[in-house]
């Protein structure tokens, strides 16, 4: 249903390669209508060139993210109602990221830092090996289990403050996905992950501001999971394992 | 820029001057409302291994934890990486070292053991 009677001052970063500036569109306000459906009207209707990512629009792909109103958010699920202020709406690509175009951050840094981190699966059975029986009560299973819903939307990445500061920093997602690996017990790379989120960029620069936990919009807490690595790197310099 | 061995410094100094720190605060508020004068302060402290052990430990830990905790501050907000970071850090350890230890050293073993 359309409400003729209002429209929404939508103000929206375009850039072509280093001429980054906002634009401001008019875009009729809609029932239930989502920051995605603003951008997606826009480019719809207004300029075609507008470059933005979107893929399964239900919150599960993390390709949508944006900074709205100067906060990281999920875009498709993200309606109107929740963040216009005064009927104005700030979009722009994400913060922390290189802009490619428009709306579009090279998604590049945030990756790489997830290997820097060794946030990767490490098997240690072969397909021949029976697997390995992990029950929903393991201590371990139940840590790890309010760490691995992470979408990879790089809304955490945005938030942060210390990756503002600190380009080495791996990041919260990185380091949260790190912590439910040390959490899998049927992982075998765990001295190689502590090893590299203790590094110059590793867990232990992480101030505990908790932008991340705010943000995330699975309401995981990445601050969380960065606390239990800095635990198990400590730990594991006590015992004389580095 | 803080790695593992730096953060386990700054959190083991912490967790050395927070004694420290309530100590010196009774004998600061002892010393004034006894209205001890300097000469007076100064004949209790000198000679003392006491006094030299506790605030030589003390200058010692906040030498180790400003020097790290600046490094991160003129990082994040001015950008300092690589040598010029750690050349800081070591100066202000250097420094700190040096006034503090000098300090504890006058009011307490300067004139030799008692």
């Amino acid at each position: 249903m359309v409400d003729t009677e209002t429209f929404l001052d939508v103000s929206i970063w375009r850039d072509q390669g280093g001429d980054g500036h906002f634009e401001t569109y008019q875009v009729p306000r809609l029932a239930n209508q989502t920051i995605l459906d603003v951008v997606s009207w826009v480019q719809q209707h207004i300029d075609p060139t507008l470059s933005y990512r979107f893929a399964c629009r239900v919150g599960m792909c993390g390709s949508c993210a944006m900074m709205v109103n100067g906060e990281p958010r999920w875009t498709c699920r993200t309606h109107v109602k929740k963040v216009v202020v005064e009927d104005c709406l700030e979009i722009a690509p994400l913060r922390n990221l290189p802009v490619i175009k428009d709306l579009v951050v090279d998604m590049d840094p945030f990756f790489d830092k997830w290997v820097a981190a060794n946030a990767v699966f490490e098997p240690s059975r072969t397909r021949d090996d029976p697997m390995a029986p992990i029950t929903p009560d393991d201590p371990m299973r139940i840590v790890a289990d309010g760490a691995i819903e992470c979408i990879n939307c790089a809304v955490c990445y945005a938030a942060c403050d210390v990756v503002a500061a600190n380009p080495e920093y791996l990041g919260p997602a990185a380091l949260n996905r790190s912590w439910s690996l040390v959490n899998d017990s049927r992982d075998a790379g765990q001295a190689q992950r502590l090893h590299a989120v203790s590094a110059g960029g590793g867990c232990h620069n992480c101030h505990s501001q908790q932008s991340c936990a705010k943000f995330c919009p699975n309401e995981l807490n990445p601050t969380l999971s960065i606390s239990g690595l800095k635990r198990a790197t400590l730990k594991s310099l006590l015992r004389w394992d580095r | 820029m803080l790695t593992l061995r730096l953060y386990f410094a700054q959190r083991l100094t912490a967790i050395i001057m927070a004694p420290l720190t309530l100590g010196h605060l009774v004998v600061m508020i002892y010393a004034v409302q006894d209205g001890l004068s300097v000469a007076e302060i100064l004949a209790r402290t000198r000679g003392s291994v006491t006094w030299f052990l506790f605030y030589g430990s003390f200058v010692l830990a906040v030498a180790v934890h400003a020097a790290i905790g600046l490094r991160v501050i003129i990082s994040e907000w001015l950008g300092v990486r690589g040598v010029m970071l750690s050349f800081f850090s070591w100066a202000v350890l250097v420094l700190l070292l040096f006034l503090g230890g000098r300090a504890v050293w006058m009011v307490t073993l300067a004139g030799g053991l008692q």
